[in-house]
């Protein structure tokens, strides 16, 4: 077949029907089995830990809980995604959040604006610092041929090194008791939250209606605009993008930079939302939470909420296995699981139907070499 | 796993019984048939070199051979015994090995290691046995003088010399039929003398030797018995002691097909294409294509005929902007030197490429996506930066319809269409917009005859109405029967200008294959080739 393992692990390879629910389905069920195995092996019983854990979900505070960081997954995968796309590999989201989050919170703390323009200008500056660090690696890779990957991890490194600088009293940060963090944004430049679960009086981000805003346009460009399809036709094939006049490398700069604007953003529902500064705690490694939730998702904006859905609600239940006696972290080997089983089964399923369509082609070849109505293979 | 028999006591006597046998081999990928009906019998003790273009089917039969594909239909003997190969690992346990063309070697292990990797001699269950392993390499080596040092590192050795332990690999596996894929391609003449020497001291020893090339003068050279493939079919079966390097191009090219009778001249003498002084340099500064200059006129078909290799695809892709070139190329008047691959398609250059699946479609996605495919500046398919549906896929129908793309829809992938109708679709996109130039390579390749006679019907509709178009193809019977004008490229330069109208296949085969003499100014093209031979 002509499609690489990338273009299938990247979802670039369409399934169709049945077979596209069969994957999905097949991995969370067998990383279920693995996980059962394991928390036998343990002594504990698998069937009562999953209910822990379902029933857990079912509170309203931990609702809210969930649907606050699945906002921030969402956020993340897509800026991965947007990469994923065009065979490009922003590993690099996790610096670009980061850097975005803590410039875009010391600029927010330091200006008073009325409402709606405060808060953004604030996202826009982190939109700006996040293109702006993806752009390095975007430069580096037209102009120099050094790969993404290498660059953006190392990118990760140098972002981690300029914010603990940064984030220092006299620069950027100011002591707040014994953490160290940057001037609190003021009311004004605050993301209200809204009150979508009754029952607690926890508030949902406000950002999740921007998370879903961007998930439409994130659609609507890749799959309606010129831009989109020449970003689509370089990741599908780079050789007929280049003979179809596409400029490759004009491309490869712009996606790298579009991938660091929405990066840009990651941080923003728990700075808007919740912490108002970013200090020392402010939460780090979602960069690559996106990158295992836009594998799952297969770069498809449903299929990346339901995998940031997914993640968030292992991430948050986790709590109450503690409390029964199971160890937590076997949810990280669920999650860990379900990545692999996915790309396994999308695999496995791939598979499947390449060998189903050739044996049809082939009987169909045969069995009317000549007519003209059966030259065509679907 | 068989060890190698380092014996002489097969050689003479079993020299005409078959190695190999193919029968009905026939082999179907979505959309396209690669192989179909192969017959083939390999002796014993011979080199049996199969001829034919890039695309006729030899790699498929190969890798069939080899197990890295299986058959649909079709039986495979091996010493007169049916197998069924699943993998290279079945091939290997039956005798048979592959010198690949292009070499599998770890440069920074030794010989020894490089040889024994992956069936390593065991010592004691656990250790690797290394002297055992260099004193059979040694033997093995001496028996079949292939002056191979079992220490040295791969990566200071030589091309020739990496080839010789690709063959002792292979050797080493215990293989009796030795696969040679283009082995010489990558040889400069001595080394090609010196591998030579040694496939005859194979075949001395009792092995078999299957040599894949398209170098006829090489293949008369060494071979013991040629078969020739065309359009995925053994064609004939010759004695090498009988025929001419003119009769297997021949062969290869085939001139059976109904040659395209357009002999009514639409040249205008309006030039729509001025190509002056155009050269392309490889990585290494050498010039791929030379001082390549021709003018194309508004309804005149320019043929570029020639081996594979020897500039074509370099002087297309420059033309196209896809790689830099110094030169001047004047299209419609405007000189579009500097211009990039998308505004010379704007300006009204149509390009059907040789390798549809890698420059002409998106395999993966729907027929009206490939619509917009180099078209993706222009109406129907965009209106402003957004994509406009229903304007490509109206405009999908239309060429569907018109050029007879046979599908259930246009919302199939690209994938599933057989190779004709894939390339129907693009030439239909590509005369859409009113293109000025259409560059057309190998516009025929790989479709059955019906595409193809629907394809030639198109080009000569298109010429009538104006159209300039540079054709390259391989197919000497297409070039002859469509072009208005004909230019021989051998290494890069223009050799020769034939007229299409007095020329057989024959005497352009020649020509282009520099293998003998033929008349004309044809005869400067073989001249030259015979200087560097």
């Amino acid at each position: 077949m002509s499609s690489s393992f990338t273009d299938r692990l990247l979802g670039r390879v369409r399934l169709s029907g049945l077979l596209a629910l069969a994957a999905p389905i097949l991995a969370i069920v067998f990383a279920g089995v693995v996980t059962s195995i394991i928390l036998l092996l343990n002594g504990n019983d698998p069937l009562a830990t999953f209910g822990l854990l379902l029933d857990f979900s079912t509170k309203p505070r931990v609702q809210v809980i969930i649907l606050n960081s699945a906002t921030t997954y969402y956020i993340s995968a897509l800026a991965v995604a947007i990469g994923f796309r065009m065979n490009l590999f922003n590993i690099g989201v996790d610096g670009q959040y980061r850097l975005a989050a803590l410039i875009a919170a010391a600029v927010g703390g330091a200006i008073t604006l009325p409402g709606p323009l405060h808060v953004g200008v604030t996202m826009l500056v982190a939109v700006l610092i996040g293109g702006l660090w993806a752009s390095i690696a975007a430069v580096l890779k037209t102009a120099r041929g050094v790969s993404e990957v290498i660059s953006t991890i190392m990118l990760n490194a140098i972002a981690t090194g300029l914010g603990a600088w940064l984030l220092t009293p006299g620069r950027l940060a100011i002591l707040n008791g014994n953490n160290v963090g940057t001037k609190p944004i003021g009311p004004s430049g605050q993301f209200p939250g809204i009150a979508l679960i009754p029952g607690t009086p926890v508030k949902v981000f406000g950002m999740i209606i921007v998370a879903a805003l961007l998930g439409v346009a994130y659609s609507v460009v890749l799959n309606r605009t010129r831009f989109g399809f020449d970003l689509r036709a370089t990741g599908r094939s780079e050789s007929a993008a280049v003979a179809s006049g596409v400029n490759v490398k004009k491309m490869v700069l712009y996606t790298m930079i579009l991938s660091g604007a929405v990066a840009g953003l990651v941080g923003m529902p728990q700075l808007l939302g919740a912490s108002y500064s970013y200090s020392l705690d402010f939460p780090a490694g979602l960069g690559f939470t996106g990158i295992a939730i836009a594998l799952m998702g297969r770069n498809n904006p449903i299929g990346i909420a339901l995998g940031a859905l997914l993640w968030s609600f292992l991430d948050n239940s986790n709590d109450i296995l503690d409390f029964n006696g199971i160890p937590k972290e076997i949810v990280v080997i669920m999650q860990g699981t379900i990545v692999l089983s996915v790309i396994v089964a999308y695999e496995l399923v791939h598979r499947y139907r390449a060998v189903a369509e050739q044996r049809r082609v082939s009987r169909q070849l045969s069995a009317g070499a000549g007519t003209p109505a059966q030259e065509v293979a679907a | 796993m068989e060890e190698a028999a380092i014996s002489t006591s097969t050689s003479s006597a079993t020299t005409t019984e078959p190695a190999v046998e193919l029968e009905g081999i026939t082999k179907r990928f979505p959309g396209v048939v690669a192989n179909r009906d192969i017959r083939l019998t390999v002796r014993r003790g011979h080199v049996h070199a199969i001829v034919g273009e890039n695309g006729a089917g030899k790699s498929t039969l190969m890798k069939i051979l080899y197990g890295m594909q299986r058959p649909d239909e079709g039986v495979i003997r091996v010493n007169g015994a049916p197998v069924s190969f699943r993998t290279p690992g079945d091939a290997i346990a039956a005798g048979i090995g592959m010198v690949h063309q292009h070499f599998m070697l770890a440069d920074n292990l030794t010989v020894l290691e490089n040889i024994i990797l992956g069936s390593e001699p065991r010592k004691g269950g656990v250790g690797i046995d290394f002297a055992a392993a260099r004193r059979k390499i040694k033997e093995i080596s001496d028996a079949y003088g292939l002056g191979v040092q079992p220490d040295s590192l791969v990566e200071d050795l030589g091309v020739g010399a990496r080839q010789r332990v690709e063959i002792l690999k292979v050797l080493y596996r215990g293989a009796r039929i030795l696969i040679l894929d283009e082995p010489t391609a990558v040889l400069v003449p001595q080394e090609v003398d010196e591998l030579f020497d040694n496939l005859r001291g194979l075949v001395r020893e009792g092995l078999t030797i299957i040599f894949i090339s398209h170098k006829l003068d090489e293949v008369l050279r060494v071979a013991d018995a040629i078969t020739v493939i065309r359009r995925g079919t053994t064609v004939a079966e010759v004695d090498p002691k009988d025929v001419t390097a003119r009769r297997l191009a021949e062969l290869m090219v085939g001139s059976e097909l109904p040659s395209p009778e357009t002999r009514e001249s639409t040249v205008t003498d309006q030039v729509a294409l001025a190509v002056r002084g155009l050269t392309v340099r490889d990585g290494d500064g050498r010039a791929v294509v030379a001082d390549v200059s021709f003018d194309i006129h508004k309804g005149e078909v320019l043929g570029i005929a020639g081996v594979e290799g020897n500039g074509q695809a370099e002087l297309v892709e420059a033309i196209m902007g896809m790689r830099s070139a110094a030169g001047t190329i004047v299209l419609d008047g405007a000189d579009i030197s500097a211009w990039s691959t998308l505004r010379r398609r704007e300006g009204g250059i149509g390009y059907i490429p040789e390798d549809r699946h890698r420059h002409g479609l998106l395999l993966q996605a729907p027929l009206w996506e490939n619509r917009i495919l180099g078209h993706q500046t222009r109406k129907p398919n965009v209106r402003g930066p957004w994509i406009d549906r229903a304007g490509a896929r109206a405009d999908t129908e239309r060429i569907v319809r018109d050029y007879d793309v046979r599908t259930p829809g246009i919302d199939v992938d690209a994938l599933a269409l057989s190779g004709g109708n894939q390339q129907k679709l693009i030439v239909g996109r590509e005369m859409s917009g009113a293109p000025v130039v259409l560059i057309a390579s190998h516009p025929t390749r790989g479709v059955d005859v019906g595409a193809q006679a629907a394809i030639w019907d198109h080009l000569r509709a298109a010429r009538a109405q104006g159209l300039a178009v540079l054709l390259i193809s391989a197919d000497l019977d297409e070039l002859i029967g469509l072009s208005d004008s004909l230019k021989v490229i051998l290494r890069g330069r223009v050799v020769a200008d034939v007229d299409p109208a007095s020329v057989t296949p024959e005497q352009l085969g020649s020509a282009m294959t520099g293998a003998a003499t033929s008349p004309e100014r044809a005869g400067s093209a073989a001249a030259e080739a015979g200087e560097e031979a």
